[in-house]
């Protein structure tokens, strides 16, 4: 498949997510890359999952060589430039730093990796290729996520054939289609692959979603790496769930990054209170949505969003519905929809989390976006001959990426269950280090 | 409330010991009517001679860490401006600012009579003092002048008898850094009857090149030149050089400090190694006369606290306190000691003890403590990559549950580190470079051994004396 030679960006867009957090100036970043103690075995570096060298590239800021930075912190993570953007730095380096312990505000590690990645782009430079011999196996990754970018990128430093597969129009996975714009841009997503198949990795255009496709890839690669990550998301069960107004959050995030308008909606219920429902939330509040709403069957205390992406949402006017769960779609004699009908919710004396029979009531909307999760790829991966799966999830060997088939490795959300960006890229490159020494002992086996 | 008024080298009299130096900061008698309302005691009025012409530009400085001016150099010459516009506006000054104390800095060809006639119409225009620029490092020490008189014993010791053949006022003489033992220069003073000495002066210095354009700073037309470097970075050789002619009986002379003085602080530290007044310039071309406030109001709530009425009554108590090496006790032992509780876990001990002093402060807490030399040890490397073998992941409220606290201590057990008393030698780097105040202290291990110092260990035989005495 080919990149698109450019992606148009949608100005209306632009306009309407802005930068959540202003970039840092080259001064800026002087003086906050000096604030950084330069902690022996630090604790920032430990914390992140891709382990960059992060006292290492900030006293590079300090001391003037950007190129330096950027390549340091490349070292250990090819997707830093939007790791930069969408990692939840506070409950990890920054969480760790030790500025902590001392009252003071942690170092803005976040920021200061965007300001030397933007700096590398900005210089047109590339990510500097390793010298290796060339080699000739063949490695397919399915799926053009971050988990499949990071461990092709890392095969193809080493000097082998690498080829990503991917079934939508666009490679990058959830960083392409599904963070929220203000945090990366879909055109940054694809600025930072395009840097990947600089390196020469191969991307074709096509869904390997058949028991005859593995059985040829099996044929023309020497191993694969499952990259697929986690199926679509959860639909919502109700009467009415499959009216045109009710779109899932991941659907609904995808569209308006590619420029889809929000047409005639005034007040949004989102159902669900992780990081996506934030997302789509927030989203729905700058597409012009007057009310959005997100309606959570437990209280404040059990959401799975982060703090800080709570706060965010309360800042951007997004009222919270607590202890509710919705029963039906309403639909109006016209045929659009029109409300959601709603009970309260309450625990039972074993905990359990039960719908009142006390009167119903119903919320005003004219869309409603559920953001229950994504379901594990369980058909995708039953076809899969040989591959232990537990839970949903692709069972494999921590630290090789290995699966219970030795033709098989696999890494991202189809084995964690759905995390970060980062974790992702860790996952990919540590199984591209498995696949690395799993192919030199075959050779060893070959020779011996 | 202390009393800070002073009566220096026998006769300059000032509400307080801070003065400006000699510099752009005294420029014109308007700039220091101005620095008087803002509280200055006195001011060196900018070194008047023959106008000079100069170049453009003239300072460049040193940032370190974030932090701008840590140095500054100049390569600005005497004032450029006649001899009778500076005496005018010194009888105007005076007249309307009787009691700040106003000395002409002066610098003129190596002639008697021209010293002869500077110093009787700088007197006439009604100057409190006379202070000797034997130290300018740059221009016009090419002509003769500045340190070129500073650095030859013989010319410093003529022209400050010249021009203590005629002054009625104080005589100052300004004394350069830039030469092997600044007391040999202040012994010259001396001998010709010098009433006081100004030290120092600045140093000769280049303080980068643009790795663009491959010029040094400060660039004129496409060249520099060695220029005069002060400020902060300096005051560590002006503290050392003022104790050297203090401490010496043929040198020392009422003193006024001079080199890196920002605040309070460091005056206090110039009066406790036995200068009378100080003077200031880079701090106040930073950040304005307005200083002078702090360190006026910093000073007398200290000297109140330490029961000082005046500045006389602590003035060179540090002076007894320097010694040669020869007499420090070699039988006093003291060793690092880590605040636990303070530790914030930053390790910046650990590997400035292993990688640049002496391999006994370990990361072995909760590992099991080990006491001993190196090879018992781990080295930094295995702690490093240990680490970056270790599997992280971004914590997910709903996938992994809350760990529970990791210890007594708000830094983690195993980054707080731990000091192997048996090795260490008390050197004071850990406490050096911990960013948290009092976390590291230093702490005396009686040794049972009676004082001792090297000079008496090779007096008493036990070693043989490695080293021949010098003396000048």
């Amino acid at each position: 498949m080919a990149l698109p030679d450019r992606f148009e960006e949608n100005a209306d867009i632009a306009r309407r997510f802005p930068d959540l957090h202003p970039a840092l100036g080259p001064q800026q970043a002087v003086v906050e890359s000096n604030r950084c103690l330069n902690c022996f075995d630090a604790p920032c570096t430990a914390a992140c999952p891709t382990h960059i060298d992060v006292p290492g590239f900030i006293k590079k800021i300090a001391s003037g060589n950007l190129r330096g930075s950027a390549t340091r912190i490349l070292e250990a993570n090819v997707l830093a430039a939007s790791c930069s953007r969408v990692c939840p730095v506070e409950v990890l380096c920054e969480g760790a730093c030790v500025m902590h312990h001392y009252n003071r505000k942690p170092i803005e590690i976040g920021r200061l990796q965007r300001f030397a990645m933007e700096s590398f782009y900005a210089s047109g430079a590339a990510i500097p290729k390793r010298n290796v011999p060339e080699r000739s196996e063949k490695i397919a990754c399915i799926g053009a996520g971050p988990a499949s970018l990071a461990c092709a990128a890392e095969l193809k430093q080493q000097g082998f054939q690498v080829t990503v597969f991917e079934r939508r129009a666009l490679p990058g996975g959830l960083n392409t289609y599904g963070v929220a714009e203000y945090k990366l841009r879909t055109a940054d997503s694809l600025r930072e692959i395009e840097m990947i198949r600089e390196l020469g990795v191969e991307f074709r255009a096509a869904e390997v979603a058949d028991e005859a496709a593995l059985v040829k890839l099996e044929r023309e690669f020497d191993l694969i790496f499952l990259g697929v990550g986690l199926g679509a998301m959860h639909k919502l069960d109700l009467p009415g769930g499959d009216h045109a107004g009710v779109v899932d959050a991941l659907e609904f995030i995808a569209s308006y990054k590619l420029g889809e308008p929000l047409p005639g909606v005034n007040s949004v219920v989102v159902i669900g209170a992780g990081n996506t429902a934030i997302d789509a939330a927030v989203a729905a509040k700058r597409l012009g949505a007057e009310e959005v709403k997100i309606l959570y069957r437990r209280d404040a205390r059990n959401i799975s969003a982060f703090g800080f992406e709570f706060e965010h949402a309360k800042q951007e006017g997004v009222e919270f519905i607590w202890r509710t769960q919705p029963k039906a779609v309403s639909i109006g004699p016209d045929g659009k929809l029109h409300s959601l009908l709603c009970v309260h919710t309450e625990l039972n004396e074993v905990g359990e989390l039960m719908g009142t029979e006390d009167a119903e009531f119903t919320v005003r909307c004219d869309m409603v976006i559920p953001a229950i999760g994504q379901s594990p790829l369980i058909e995708f991966l039953a076809k899969l001959r040989g591959l232990a799966v537990e839970r949903g999830r692709i069972v494999i060997e921590r630290a090789t990426g290995a699966t219970s088939n030795a033709r098989y490795f696999a890494g991202g959300d189809c084995v964690n269950g759905g995390r970060e960006v980062v974790d992702a890229v860790a996952d990919g490159k540590r199984a591209a280090l498995g696949i690395v020494t799993s192919l030199a002992s075959r050779t060893a086996v070959l020779r011996g | 409330m202390a009393d800070l008024t002073t009566n220096f080298a026998g006769g300059i009299r000032c509400p307080n010991p801070f003065w400006l130096a000699s510099a752009p900061p005294t420029n014109c008698g308007e700039q220091i009517m101005r620095a008087f309302d803002a509280g200055w005691g006195g001011a060196v009025w900018k070194t008047i001679g023959e106008p000079i012409t100069n170049v453009s530009s003239r300072y460049s400085s040193i940032d370190w860490a974030g932090q701008r001016m840590m140095g500054l150099n100049n390569i600005e010459l005497i004032s450029d401006r006649p001899i009778e516009v500076n005496l005018r506006e010194i009888t105007e000054v005076k007249k309307r600012y009787p009691k700040h104390a106003v000395v002409a800095s002066l610098m003129v060809e190596t002639k008697r009579e021209a010293w002869h006639d500077i110093v009787a119409r700088t007197e006439d225009a009604g100057a409190d003092g006379l202070e000797l620029n034997f130290g300018c490092p740059h221009g016009m020490s090419e002509r003769g002048m500045g340190s070129a008189v500073g650095q030859d014993p013989v010319y410093a010791q003529m022209i400050t008898e010249w021009v203590k053949e005629r002054a009625r006022t104080p005589v100052l003489v300004k004394l350069t850094p830039n030469i092997t033992d600044i007391r040999v220069a202040a012994r010259a003073a001396k001998r010709a009857g010098a009433d006081g000495l100004s030290a120092i002066n600045t140093i000769n210095s280049i303080t980068g090149i643009d790795l663009d354009t491959f010029e040094p700073r400060p660039m004129v037309d496409g060249k520099s030149s060695h220029g005069g470097y002060c400020g902060p970075a300096v005051k560590p050789i002006a503290l050392n050089m003022v104790q050297q002619v203090m401490a010496d009986e043929m040198s020392a002379l009422p003193m006024s400090g001079i080199g890196g003085i920002g605040n309070w602080r460091d005056a206090a530290e110039f009066f406790l190694l036995g200068a009378g007044t100080v003077q200031v310039c880079t701090a106040a071309m930073h950040y304005g006369y307005r200083i002078v406030e702090d360190m006026i109001d910093g000073l007398s709530n200290w000297m109140d606290e330490k029961g000082f009425a005046t500045i006389e009554d602590f003035r060179g108590l540090s002076l007894s306190k320097v010694t040669d090496w020869k007499h420090l006790n070699l039988n006093y032992k003291i060793v690092a000691h880590i605040n636990e509780s303070l530790c914030i876990g930053c390790d910046l001990c650990h590997i400035a003890c292993w990688d640049g002093a002496h391999q006994c402060i370990h990361l072995d807490r909760v590992d099991g403590v080990r006491d001993g030399h190196v090879e018992v040890h781990d080295p930094p490397s295995v702690f490093e990559a240990r680490s970056r073998a270790r599997i992280a992941v971004t914590p997910i409220p709903k996938l992994d549950p809350p760990t529970n606290g990791h210890g007594p201590f708000t830094a983690p057990l195993e980054r707080i580190p731990r000091v192997d008393e048996t090795e260490c030698v008390g050197c004071n780097l850990c406490s050096l470079v911990c960013p948290v105040e009092g976390c590291i202290t230093m702490e005396e291990r009686p040794t049972g051994l009676a004082p001792q110092s090297w000079d008496e260990r090779v007096k008493t035989g036990l070693v043989a004396s490695g080293a021949v005495e010098e003396s000048i």
